[in-house]
């Protein structure tokens, strides 16, 4: 599966959002995505990806498109 | 009050406060993670009598001044019993003195346990408690003396009082994930703590509650199985148990 469709999985699947809804333009406004939200995001892709995410990687990480190139940059 | 195919731990709970909580949720249901620092036979013996009523409980010596065996302690949770419902912050210890002949110790080491300890089980068991996505309950011990300050303890009221605070704010953070966060604030309560507490001193204490006695743990335990099980709508709150005491 590549990275696009796992983050898409794992964003749909934690803020109860239907899958095709979901594109890289998506924002975390858009998805009504509170600030718990997010930090339970990082901590599912943390685990997906094996990965540690810092505070200061996730302030310029808006919408999904900025989260598949975040991971893409780290796997 | 069925707490069945739920999970807590107790922190400092082979003795006093801690042990009579750990019971009361193994009474009614609870799988019980008994959490101790130094005395694995009172632990043992805390484990044997949940057992004996046929309930399910596992002992751990974890320091929770240290997150590293906070996280172990959770994770050990986890494996046992497949998931965490309750986290109860319990362990707590006290260096009295005034402050003006209080070492740097005496401060340190009661903020270490009392305070920061609560901030280690609590970040250790967010995760998961996140992850399975069924809300959970947190229930701090607190003390009056963190709320009213008391005489020869500037760090236990200091710590307590942060507990307090801590409190109020873990609640309002994830009170939208249906994780509840109250603290019980025991007063003067039957344990090793204030058995070293001299005669007159106790008289003087008794004076001043209104129930006219100190208070025992299995009535600060109860409470505390109630914020465990029934109170859904109540969080961020601070229950005095301490027979109407006036600091």
């Amino acid at each position: 599966m590549s990275v696009e469709a796992k983050v898409k999985g794992i964003v749909a699947d934690q803020l109860e959002v239907a899958i095709d809804k979901l594109s890289a333009e998506t924002t975390f406004e858009d998805i009504d995505a509170d600030s718990l939200d997010v930090v339970e995001l990082v901590m599912a892709l943390e685990e997906e990806f094996d990965l540690e995410i810092s505070d200061q990687e996730i302030e310029n990480v808006n919408s999904i498109g900025d989260v598949i190139k975040y991971i893409e940059s780290k796997v | 009050m069925d707490l069945n195919g739920k999970t807590a731990v107790v922190t400092g709970s082979s003795r006093g406060i801690g042990r009579a909580i750990a019971l009361e949720l193994g009474l009614n249901g609870a799988s019980v993670m008994i959490n101790y620092s130094s005395n694995d036979a009172a632990a043992e013996e805390v484990k044997k009598q949940i057992e004996e009523i046929g309930g399910a409980a596992v002992t751990i010596k974890a320091d929770v001044t240290d997150y590293n065996q906070c996280e172990s302690m959770i994770q050990n949770t986890i494996e046992h019993f497949g998931r965490i419902d309750i986290l109860v912050n319990n362990a707590g210890i006290t260096r009295d003195n005034l402050l003006a002949r209080m070492k740097a110790e005496e401060w340190q080491d009661v903020i270490d346990t009392n305070l920061t300890g609560v901030y280690n089980c609590c970040r250790a068991a967010l995760r998961p408690l996140l992850k399975q996505k069924s809300g959970g309950r947190i229930i701090n011990i607190a003390s009056v003396a963190g709320i009213h300050g008391n005489t020869g303890q500037a760090n236990y009221a200091a710590a307590k009082g942060g507990v307090i605070s801590f409190t109020r704010t873990l609640a309002k953070e994830l009170g939208s994930r249906d994780i509840t966060v109250n603290a019980v604030a025991p007063g003067f309560i039957e344990t090793e703590m204030t058995e070293t507490l001299s005669e007159e001193i106790k008289e003087q204490v008794t004076s001043r509650i209104a129930l006219g006695r100190l208070g025992k743990p299995e009535e600060v335990a109860s409470v505390v199985l109630f914020l465990a099980s029934s109170a859904d709508y109540v969080t961020g709150q601070v229950i005095a148990v301490d027979g109407n005491l006036s600091m």
